[in-house]
C-alpha cells in the first residue's frame, strides 16, 4: 500500500537574514525519501536603483502575507509531488546585496522540484501582500507592480494559487 | 465595528494606518464603504480609492466591490504588490 506523506511547509516573514545552507537542509525529513532539492534566493540588486538609492525597504500585511504564501505552497503540493515545501521572505530596510526571498521544494523526483519551486515564486510575485521602496538621498520611491510579473503567474494555468 | 486598514502608498497617500467605522446598510458592500470613505477629507481621499489597480481584501481573502460586508470584519485597501 503506498501512502502519501502529508507535505511539511512552512513560511517565514521577518527581518532576521537567513542562512540558505540550513534551509536546505531542512527540506530533508530524515527518511531520505527526498530525490531532488530546488531552490531559489532572491536578492536586493543593484541595478534596480534609480540615482543614488542606498536601501529598500519591505513592508508586509501581518497575518495575510503568511495565508497567501500559505495557501501558494498548497496549491503547489496539489499539482506536484511535494514533500516539503519552505518559504522564507524578510521585511524592513535591507541592502544592496542582501538576501530578500528563499524557497524550496523537495520531492522524489527533479522535475517537481523544479517546476513547483518556480511556480511558488511566480506566484509569490504576483500575489502576495508585500511592497518594496527604495530610499535614496533624495528621497523615497514606491516601487511599481510589473505586468511581466502577473504575466508569469497566469502562464501556469488553472486559474490562481488561491 | 469594521476595521479598516491601509497599506503603503495607499497608508501614506491618506495620511492613515486605518480606522475602525461602525458598520451600518451605508456600507453593507465593499463597494459603498468605498464610497463612504471617499467622501472623508472634503473628498480627499476619492483619489486614492478611487484608483482603478486598488486591491481590498476582507478577512485577508482578496474580493471585488460586490462583496458583503459583516460587523468585526477586517477589510484592507492596498496598492497592487511588489514582492519576491
Amino acid at each position: 500500500m503506498v501512502i502519501n506523506p502529508t507535505p511539511f511547509l512552512s513560511v517565514t516573514i521577518g527581518e532576521a537574514d537567513f542562512d540558505i545552507a540550513k534551509l536546505q537542509r531542512s527540506l530533508q525529513q530524515g527518511n531520505a525519501a527526498e530525490g531532488a532539492i530546488a531552490t531559489f534566493t532572491g536578492y536586493v540588486r543593484c541595478d534596480q536603483f534609480s540615482g543614488n538609492v542606498s536601501a529598500m525597504e519591505l513592508e508586509h500585511y501581518p497575518g495575510m502575507t503568511q495565508k497567501s504564501i500559505q495557501a501558494i505552497l498548497h496549491q503547489a503540493t496539489v499539482r506536484w509531488p511535494v514533500l516539503s515545501a519552505k518559504v522564507v521572505h524578510r521585511v524592513g530596510r535591507l541592502l544592496p546585496g542582501d538576501q530578500i526571498v528563499w524557497v524550496g521544494v523537495s520531492s522524489a523526483h527533479r522535475a517537481a522540484a523544479f517546476s513547483a519551486c518556480e511556480f511558488i515564486m511566480d506566484y509569490l510575485k504576483a500575489d502576495a501582500p508585500l511592497w518594496k521602496k527604495e530610499h535614496s538621498e533624495t528621497g523615497e520611491k514606491w516601487v511599481e507592480a510589473k505586468s511581466s510579473d502577473s504575466g508569469r503567474a497566469s502562464r501556469w494555468g488553472e486559474g490562481d494559487a488561491q | 465595528m469594521l476595521h479598516i486598514v491601509f497599506f503603503a502608498r495607499v497608508k501614506e497617500e491618506l495620511g492613515c494606518p486605518g480606522l475602525e467605522l461602525q458598520w451600518s446598510e451605508r456600507c453593507a458592500t465593499v463597494g459603498t464603504l468605498k464610497e463612504q470613505l471617499c467622501q472623508r477629507e472634503n473628498g480627499a481621499w476619492r483619489e486614492v480609492l478611487c484608483e482603478e489597480n486598488l486591491i481590498c481584501a476582507v478577512n485577508h481573502t482578496v474580493v471585488d466591490d460586490a462583496m458583503a460586508l459583516a460587523d468585526n470584519d477586517e477589510v484592507a485597501f492596498f496598492p497592487p504588490v511588489t514582492g519576491g
